[in-house]
């Protein structure tokens, strides 16, 4: 069983390899991107069912126990995140075949697309798996290194610009967060998650309030809390939309994974909570508000992205078993729906040659597939009630309703923010898919990939998007056993025990 | 016959040292690193390949040895120019950074199969005729792999950030 | 806990410090230069998390309590190599930068500007699209 534990992260690591192997011929680096990718969702689901049974499954690496060696954990939070996340980057390496296929023609093989996107979703698998802080720099690495050549691919001027920003920003949080890693050392002796849950909470408050602190800021600036959040709509929508799809839906949820890791994990006894109350309510604020002064489709879908992440910044601050279950059932709901949001924004955009939606129109009548294909997941991320959006929402101001006066205003705030987004999407909508028709705008950079394939809707690329708007259907169909999962995985998260227990033995109850 | 050298050039070297042997630009050359990347180089490779055999109880290891094999190339990229590269490596650069990650990962798999731990590794023992005993640790696959990617990291740096600037430069005009 | 001695303190302080000004530099060469500096910094440091300095921890070579602690050095290693070849991928950014638009600088978000210049009168939203058409030109970039 353990050894399925490593297999999300070798197998994705494998395919790359081969994928550069194989770079000449471009039927066998898609068979092998798929087929992986549909392996690692198998074992996915596989630990998730495993871990949701007998309890979080461990793998050590080389045989050395912890906290001496490397251990792969899957527990529930991470085997749900998982599959949850191999789905959406399965269905986003099949549109973005599909665009392929659509503007290159079948035969026209890339040398870095395919190995750095399985790269990509290695370090993602690595990052959720790990129970070892150091290990979790470095699947950061890995997945930031990955993205880092996604996003400046065939590079135009634009692309070069947010690039730059994208990859300095990036690579000041990983510092800060070897910064982080050397100083938990220094104070502790241990980067293991497990073995700090107990380290760290005989450290004097002073110090455990830094720790905790730059803990924040790092992970922070990964998930695009405000006001860290900055680079995000600046370099997010200079991507082409297969990329953008990726990254919304899951660099910042991985993030924000790392965050209420070591939230619960390691900082369970810290005053850090009110602060990110705090963030909280400016990170859907600033997210909401800025998405309504955008006319750029892509920069007011990022913007919603950030606001977005203030309602699982909340859930992490209410910090009680149903806070957290709402945290984890809503980062769920997130990475389908925005993945799916920003797929359909690129069938947009290829309809219309352009991404400003003052110049897009009438869409509801010469492409009613694609009115149906946003309208569900635009509904869903305002949370409008049969939609996984209703279900997370509803999770996450039930908890902040019942814990306090301060976070009960706060969940009015987030009821106030939906509404924002809510109207921000209404006026994609009557801008985009009302009004008068508009004659599609030929190409402005044809080497950029941004825009592309003016005018047509190849069916492949719908079926992909239409695919992963399925799946979030089905999050709402499931919300009951869902949540179920969710709760037992808080419950988990917050007790310590079972996951301490499996990496460290026995004794460390 | 030989090639009738003008006055003004003639200290140039206009002999082919290197492996390829074609090296149209004689401007560009220097003889005396040519000379001693010719002596070194094979040296250099074969220090390379000690450092990543030794690894496991000594200092070095795959991706020491593979730094020191790429920089074997540095040099000859430096004395020979882009054609050499070309000329000494057949092979492209990405075929052996792939190369290298598929040995590793499969070595950390393989275990697996045995019911071991990923990653963990066994010993044997070789009876060599001649060198004595031998222990050969099944981690020095993974250092092969580790070496093989380093190696191809280093020539796709050289193809693409050394020769790619270089035809970049040519195409603009400049003289380098 | 492991304490360091000060000057050691100030020298990853001053390189900390050092890195962050330069990162805020415009041009790419430089914040490159930032990012290397306060990798220094962020290496050295965990290189004192690992305590004083010791013999080389080779089980034979020494008793185990004089030994450092190989862990730090170890994960400095990783992180050496990696900044390694972040710095390479940013070189090759910043020459890509300068090919394409002949200088290295990192530019400002254009269509923030554009968004903050616009002036919107108060609940006219409609009107909004027959108006300004210079920064419409530019708008699908």
């Amino acid at each position: 069983m353990s050894t399925l534990v490593t297999l999300p992260v070798l197998l994705p690591m494998l395919g790359a390899g081969l994928t550069v192997i194989t770079s000449r011929s471009a039927t066998l680096q898609r068979l092998i991107g798929i087929a992986v990718l549909i392996a690692v969702a198998v074992l996915a689901a596989v630990l998730l069912v495993a871990a949701d049974r007998t309890g979080p499954i461990v793998a050590e690496m080389g045989g050395w126990a912890a906290p001496v060696g490397i251990a792969l954990v899957a527990d529930r939070l991470a085997a749900l995140l998982l599959l949850v996340s191999t789905l959406v980057t399965l269905a986003v390496l099949v549109y973005s075949i599909d665009q392929r296929v659509a503007d290159y023609g079948r035969e026209t093989p890339s040398t870095t697309f395919h190995p750095m996107y399985l790269l990509l979703c290695t370090g993602v698998s690595l990052a959720y798996l790990t129970g070892d802080l150091f290990t979790l720099f470095v699947a950061f690495e890995i997945m930031l290194s990955a993205s880092y050549v996604l996003i400046t691919r065939r590079t135009s001027a634009s692309r070069i610009r947010s690039g730059m920003t994208y990859v300095t920003v990036s690579l000041t949080s990983s510092l800060l967060f070897l910064t982080m890693v050397a100083l938990v050392y220094a104070a502790t002796g241990t980067v293991n998650l497990a073995d700090l849950a107990a380290q760290v909470g005989e450290l004097p408050d002073g110090l455990r309030t830094v720790l905790a602190l730059l803990v924040v800021v790092v992970f922070g600036i990964k998930a695009a809390v405000v006001p860290l959040h900055f680079w995000l709509p600046d370099s997010y929508p200079n991507a082409p939309s297969p990329v953008t799809a990726l990254f919304a839906g899951l660099l910042t949820k991985v993030g924000l994974y790392a965050l209420l890791r070591t939230q619960t994990l390691v900082f369970p006894q810290d005053g850090s909570k009110t602060l990110l109350l705090w963030l909280a309510v400016a990170t859907m604020v600033v997210g909401a508000l800025g998405a309504l002064a955008q006319n750029d489709l892509n920069r007011l879908l990022s913007f919603l992205l950030v606001s977005h992440i203030g309602y699982m910044l909340f859930g992490i601050a209410v910090f009680d078993v149903a806070g957290i279950a709402g945290t984890v059932l809503y980062i769920v709901h997130h990475i389908t729906v925005q993945a799916t949001l920003f797929l359909v924004s690129g069938l947009i955009t290829r309809r219309t040659g352009t991404v400003s939606i003052d110049r897009m129109g009438g869409l509801a009548k010469t492409a009613p597939a694609l009115a149906v294909l946003f309208a569900v997941p635009a509904l869903t991320l305002a949370g409008i009630p049969p939609t996984s959006g209703f279900v997370a929402k509803l999770a996450l101001l039930q908890a902040g309703a019942g814990s306090g006066v301060a976070t009960a205003a706060v969940a009015g705030v987030v009821v106030a923010s939906s509404l924002l987004t809510l109207y921000a999407m209404a006026r994609v909508w009557v801008r985009v898919f009302w009004g008068t028709p508009q004659p599609p705008l030929s190409d402005p950079d044809p080497t950029d990939e941004l825009v592309v394939g003016t005018g047509s809707t190849p069916r492949p690329m719908v079926a992909a998007a239409g695919s992963l708007a399925a799946v979030s259907v089905a999050i709402a169909v499931a919300a009951g056993p869902l949540s179920a999962v969710t709760g037992r995985a808080a419950e988990d998260l917050l007790d310590r025990g079972p996951y301490r227990t499996a990496v460290l033995g026995e004794e460390a109850r | 016959m030989t090639e009738r050298i003008p006055w003004e050039r003639w200290d140039e070297p206009h002999e082919p040292w290197l492996l390829p042997g074609r090296c149209p630009d004689r401007s560009e050359r220097t003889l005396l690193l040519e000379m001693t990347t010719r002596v070194v180089f094979p040296t250099i490779l074969v220090f390379s390949l000690y450092l990543l055999l030794v690894g496991h109880y000594s200092p070095g290891g795959g991706f020491s040895g593979g730094l020191v094999a790429g920089l074997a190339f540095v040099l000859r990229y430096i004395a020979g120019g882009r054609q050499d590269i070309g000329g000494a490596v057949r092979i492209r650069p990405p075929v052996v950074i792939g190369l290298g990650l598929t040995i590793a990962v499969l070595t950390a798999l393989a275990p697996a199969l045995a019911g071991n731990a990923v990653l963990s590794s066994a010993m044997w023992e070789v009876e060599l005729p001649l060198l004595g005993t031998l222990e050969v640790v099944s981690s020095l696959l993974l250092d092969v792999g580790v070496y093989l990617l380093i190696v191809g990291v280093a020539l796709d740096l050289l193809r693409s950030l050394g020769a790619g600037i270089e035809q970049d430069a040519r195409a603009a005009g400049e003289r380098m | 806990m492991i304490t360091i001695n000060l000057s050691m303190a100030l020298v990853v302080g001053a390189l900390y410090a050092v890195g962050f000004y330069l990162l805020l530099q415009r041009s790419l060469m430089r914040v490159l230069l930032g990012i290397v500096v306060i990798g220094h910094g962020a290496n050295l440091l965990l290189q004192l998390a690992g305590g004083p300095p010791g013999r080389a921890p080779i089980v034979g070579d020494a008793p185990p309590e004089a030994m450092t602690d190989p862990l730090p050095q170890a994960l400095a290693l990783t992180a050496i190599v990696i900044t390694f070849a972040l710095t390479t991928f940013l070189l090759a950014l910043g020459y890509r930068s300068w090919v394409l638009l002949g200088h290295d600088e990192v530019q400002d978000d254009i269509e923030d500007r554009r968004v903050a210049r616009r002036q919107r009168p108060a609940g006219a939203m409609e009107e909004e699209s027959d108006a300004e058409p210079e920064q419409r030109a530019g708008a699908d970039q």
